[in-house]
C-alpha cells in the first residue's frame, strides 16, 4: 500500500493532506487514453513448464484497484450489463460465486479483467465487443470488492437501487489465494 | 365442513379462499416429517385417470409421467404398506455427474435408461444381468457454453421411449433420437439457440407420431415456443410460439377460449408494449399431456420476461397459462391464462393430470393442475372451463379465483413496483409448487402433491435486454412460509378440493412423487431421505438415506424376474439445490434468484453427486 502511494507522485500533495487517502478517489478524466482492447490474457495458471515465469501485474491494475470511482462505476455496470442475473450480488447462481475465496480463473484484477473480456468456456460470455476496456477494468475492480479485497473506504456503502443484498462495506475480506500472490 | 365449503363456493371464490386461508392460519398441530390428517379419505365414486390416456400397466416405465394422463401411478402391487419396510437395495449406479438430477429412470423390456444433467449422457443398463451392467452409453456432447445460459442448474427432466427409440433433449437445444437396442443415433435436430439464451431442459413427449419439445430461458428474454418433430425423421412438423401474432401462435378458426379475457385477435402482440413480445418469455419447460381421444396436447406456458412487471404492462399473452393444441397440426383449440400480467415468476408449466370425475351428477373429462400460483385447478379439458380452484397451501399473493370470469383475483397489497421492496409475498417465485410433478392414484382418488411453503421479498428494478444474458430485473429473497416448514407433502382430494393429510417437510420439497396400486407413495427430500408413505393415512412406513439430496423422480417397474422394483436417482441441485451443486456462497441472500436465502443450511445437510438406487423385496 505505502509503495503504491509513493509511486503515485501526482497525488503526493493530496496524500500528505489526507493520510492514507492514496488514489482511491483518483478519476482518470485527464489521463492518457487507454487502448480500447485488452491484451490477450493474463494467465490464470500457476504452473510453468521449464520453470517459473515471473508474473508482472498489468500496469493498468493500479488505476482501478482500490479506486472508488472505478468500483462505483463497476457496480452500476454489474447491474446494467446483467452480470447480477448470473452472479447475483456475489453469491452466484447461473454463474459462480464471486464473494468467496475460490477463483477458477484467478482473482487478480487483471485476471478478472481477462475473464470478462475473453469469456470462459463453461458459460462466461466474452464481453470484449460489448464493453470498453475502461468499463471492463471498472467491472473487475467491483468484482474484487465482492470478496472484500479493496479497502473499506473505497467501496460504496449502498447500491444504486433498493436491494436485498448486504452493503459492500460489510463484506469480509476473503483470504488471498494462490494466483493472487503477485500483488501481495 | 363440507357444507360450509359448498356454501362459500356459492358466495364466490374469494370468500371461499378467505375461509381456506383462515383455516391455514390455525392448522392442527403439525410435526415435521409426520402426517397430520385433516379428513377421511374419500369413499365411493371418485376420480379416475382418463381411460384412453392411461392404458393397462405393462410393468415398464416409458415416459416421465408414466402415461399420457401423467398419473405417475404404477399398477404394481407386490409392495404394500405391510411389507414396504422390508425393501432392500438391489443395485446402485453412479451417473458421473454432480448437477441436479431431476429425471426419472426409464425401463423398457429389461433395460433401464438414464439421462443425466449436462453433459446429458444417456446410459442403458441391462436389468437381466446381476448388478445391471452398462449396455451402452451415448454422449451427445452439447456445447459447454450452454451451461452459462441455463437459469436454474443444468438439469434435464427426462427422456421418452417409443417404438424402439429413446428421445431426449440436450442443454444446448438439440433433440436426439437414439436406437434403444444399439445406442446408435437415429437423428438429431437443432431447435434452440444458446446465443439467444435458449436451452432445453424438459423431457420430450412422444405422442401422435410427433416428438414435442419446448424451450427454456424465461429468465433470459427468449421468445417461448413448443415444437413438434416428426417421430421418424426428426424434421420439424410445426412450431407454435407463445407470444406474438396469431399466425405465429397457430391461432386460427379452431381457437375457442372459454373466457372473454382470452378472446380477441393478436392478443400475443396487443397485450404487450411494442416489440416486447419478441423477448417476452412464455417458454415450455414442463410437462405436456396428451388425450388420444381428442387428439389434443395440453401444456403449460412459463413466465413472461423480465420478472420486473413494470416493463411489460398488459396481460402478456400467452404466458403463464395452459394451451390445448391439436397434436398433428399444432392449432390452438383453447387457452386459459392463470395469472394475467404475472408479477411473481409464477410459470404455469406444472404437470397436467388427465382424469374423469363425477361432477354434479355427470362424468366430466377434466384436467388437474396444482399450479405454481397456489391453486389446484380442476378444468374441463374439452373447453378449459374452470370447475374449481382452491389453494392447497398458504397463499396471500392472490385472493382467489373468480369462477365466473375465470380470472385470478389479485391482492394489490402485494403488487410489485420499481424502487420498492414488497415483503412477505406467498407463494415465492418458485410457487407453492414448482416443476416437480404430483402423482395421482385412481385407487384412492387422491393427488399426492410434493410442494413448497416459501414466501419472498421482491424488489423490482429496470432490466436491460442483452441477448444471451439474464433478463430478470428483480432482487429476490426467499424464506419459509407460515409454520416454518419450507416444504410439504399433501394428499389432496381433487373433487372436494381439500387436504386429506399433509406431511410438513423442513426443506423445500423438490422431488416428484410416485404412487402405486399397492397403496404406497414415494418421494425424496433434499437432504437425501427417500420415504415410503401409506397412501391412505400419510403414515411413514419406511425411509432410506441416499448419498445426496433427492430431486429425481421415483418410478416402479416389473423386473425381468417378475418382481416389483422401486428406483430413483439422487443428486441434489436444480433451482432449490444450486447452492450445493453450483457451490454458491449463501451469505448473499439474493443468490440463485433469491433461493439461496431459503436454503442456507443445505450445504451442511447434503453434498452433490448423481447415484441411482434400486430396491426390491427380498425373495
Amino acid at each position: 500500500m505505502s509503495s503504491r502511494c509513493r509511486a503515485s507522485f501526482a497525488f503526493i500533495a493530496v496524500a500528505a493532506l489526507v493520510a492514507g487517502a492514496c488514489n482511491r478517489e483518483e478519476r482518470h478524466s485527464r489521463a492518457k487514453p487507454i487502448g480500447e482492447t485488452v491484451p490477450a490474457g493474463e494467465s490464470p495458471d500457476t504452473i510453468w513448464p521449464g520453470g517459473t515465469v515471473p508474473q508482472t501485474l498489468d500496469p493498468r491494475a493500479k488505476l482501478y484497484d482500490n479506486n472508488a470511482p472505478a468500483i462505483s462505476q463497476g457496480q452500476q455496470l454489474f447491474t446494467q450489463m446483467n452480470c447480477v442475473g448470473c452472479h447475483s450480488h456475489g453469491g452466484g447462481g447461473m454463474g459462480p460465486a464471486l464473494m468467496d475465496d475460490e477463483w477458477r480463473y484467478g482473482g487478480r484484477i487483471d485476471q478478472i479483467a481477462t475473464s470478462i473480456a475473453e469469456g470462459r468456456p463453461n458459460g462466461m460470455p466474452s464481453w470484449r465487443s460489448k464493453l470498453t476496456t475502461d468499463q471492463i477494468w471498472q467491472l473487475a475492480a467491483y468484482v474484487r470488492s465482492l470478496s472484500g479485497q479493496p479497502s473499506k473506504d473505497a467501496v460504496s456503502s449502498r447500491a444504486e437501487a433498493m436491494s436485498n443484498a448486504t452493503p459492500q462495506t460489510l463484506a469480509p475480506r476473503e483470504p488471498a489465494h494462490t494466483s493472487d500472490t503477485a500483488e501481495q | 365442513m363440507q357444507r360450509v365449503e359448498y356454501l362459500f363456493t356459492a358466495l364466490g371464490a374469494s370468500a371461499a379462499c378467505a375461509a381456506l386461508s383462515a383455516c391455514n392460519r390455525s392448522p392442527p398441530k403439525q410435526q415435521l416429517g409426520s402426517a397430520t390428517v385433516y379428513q377421511a379419505a374419500p369413499v365411493g365414486d371418485h376420480a379416475v385417470a382418463a381411460p384412453a390416456a392411461s392404458p393397462a400397466d405393462d410393468g415398464n416405465w416409458v415416459m416421465p409421467g408414466k402415461d399420457y394422463a401423467a398419473t405417475r401411478f404404477s399398477a404394481l402391487n407386490q409392495v404394500t404398506p405391510a411389507n414396504v419396510s422390508k425393501l432392500a437395495l438391489s443395485f446402485t449406479f453412479s451417473t458421473a455427474t454432480t448437477h441436479g438430477y431431476e429425471a426419472p429412470p426409464l425401463v423398457v423390456k429389461g433395460t433401464m435408461y438414464l439421462i443425466t444433467p449436462f453433459p446429458n449422457y444417456l446410459y442403458a443398463l441391462d436389468l437381466t444381468k446381476p448388478g445391471a451392467p452398462t449396455k451402452w452409453v451415448f454422449k451427445p456432447k452439447p456445447l459447454a457454453a450452454s451451461q452459462g445460459v441455463a437459469c436454474c442448474d443444468t438439469v434435464n427432466r427426462g427422456a421418452a421411449y417409443d417404438q424402439g427409440r429413446i428421445f431426449f433433449n440436450t442443454l444446448d437445444g438439440q433433440t436426439i433420437a437414439v436406437d434403444a437396442n444399439s445406442g446408435q443415433q437415429v437423428w438429431r435436430t437443432q431447435l434452440g439457440d444458446i446465443q439467444k439464451g435458449e436451452t432445453i431442459t424438459m423431457a420430450p413427449l412422444v405422442a401422435g407420431g410427433k416428438v414435442l419439445v419446448g424451450n427454456s430461458g424465461g429468465e433470459m428474454g427468449v421468445r417461448g415456443w413448443i415444437a413438434a418433430l416428426d417421430e421418424g425423421s426428426g424434421k420439424l412438423a410445426w412450431r407454435a410460439y407463445n407470444t406474438g401474432p396469431d399466425k405465429d401462435v397457430l391461432i386460427g378458426p379452431r381457437f375457442k377460449p372459454f373466457y372473454k379475457s382470452d378472446q380477441g385477435k393478436d392478443l400475443g402482440v396487443k397485450t404487450w408494449p411494442p416489440e416486447a413480445w419478441k423477448i417476452g418469455g412464455g417458454t415450455v419447460w414442463g410437462w405436456p399431456s396428451f388425450d388420444p381421444e381428442t387428439h389434443l396436447i395440453y401444456y403449460g406456458v412459463g413466465n413472461p420476461g423480465p420478472w420486473n412487471p413494470d416493463q411489460r404492462p398488459g396481460d402478456n399473452k400467452w404466458t403463464t397459462g395452459v394451451f390445448a393444441r391439436d397434436v398433428s397440426t399444432g392449432e390452438a383449440v383453447w387457452f386459459y391464462q392463470t395469472t394475467p400480467h404475472d408479477l411473481f415468476d409464477h410459470d404455469d408449466i406444472n404437470e397436467i393430470i388427465l382424469a374423469d370425475i363425477p361432477w354434479k351428477g355427470q362424468r366430466r373429462p377434466v384436467l388437474f393442475r396444482p399450479a405454481r400460483a397456489g391453486f389446484f385447478y380442476v378444468q374441463d379439458r374439452r373447453t378449459g372451463q374452470v370447475l374449481s380452484a382452491a389453494p392447497y397451501g398458504y397463499v396471500n399473493g392472490y385472493k382467489g379465483v373468480d369462477l365466473k370470469t375465470g380470472l385470478i383475483i389479485p391482492n394489490h397489497d402485494k403488487d410489485t413496483k420499481v424502487g420498492r421492496v414488497v415483503r412477505d409475498i406467498c407463494p415465492a417465485a418458485p410457487g407453492l409448487k414448482d416443476w416437480n410433478p404430483s402423482a395421482f392414484s385412481p385407487v384412492t382418488g387422491l393427488v399426492y402433491i410434493p410442494h413448497n411453503n416459501l414466501c419472498m421479498d421482491f424488489g423490482a428494478m429496470q432490466a436491460n435486454y442483452i441477448s444471451g444474458t439474464p433478463y430478470v430485473g428483480a432482487d429476490v429473497k426467499m424464506y419459509a412460509g407460515p409454520g416454518g416448514n419450507r416444504g410439504a407433502f399433501t394428499a389432496w382430494d381433487p373433487i372436494r378440493q381439500r387436504k386429506v393429510w399433509e406431511i410438513p417437510e423442513d426443506l423445500p420439497l423438490w422431488s416428484p412423487a410416485l404412487v402405486t396400486a399397492g397403496g404406497v407413495v414415494f418421494y425424496g427430500t433434499m437432504d437425501g431421505w427417500f420415504k415410503a408413505i401409506d397412501a391412505r393415512t400419510g403414515k411413514q412406513l419406511w425411509r432410506f438415506k441416499a448419498g445426496s439430496g433427492i430431486i429425481g423422480q421415483p418410478i416402479s417397474y416389473r423386473g425381468p424376474d417378475g418382481r416389483q422394483y422401486i428406483a430413483f436417482v439422487a443428486g441434489v441441485g436444480g433451482w432449490a439445490g444450486a447452492v450445493v451443486s453450483a457451490k454458491m456462497d449463501t451469505r448473499d441472500p439474493t443468490g440463485a434468484l433469491g433461493f439461496a436465502n431459503a436454503v442456507k443450511d443445505l450445504p451442511m445437510k447434503t453434498t452433490a453427486g448423481g447415484m441411482l438406487y434400486v430396491f426390491t423385496l427380498p425373495r
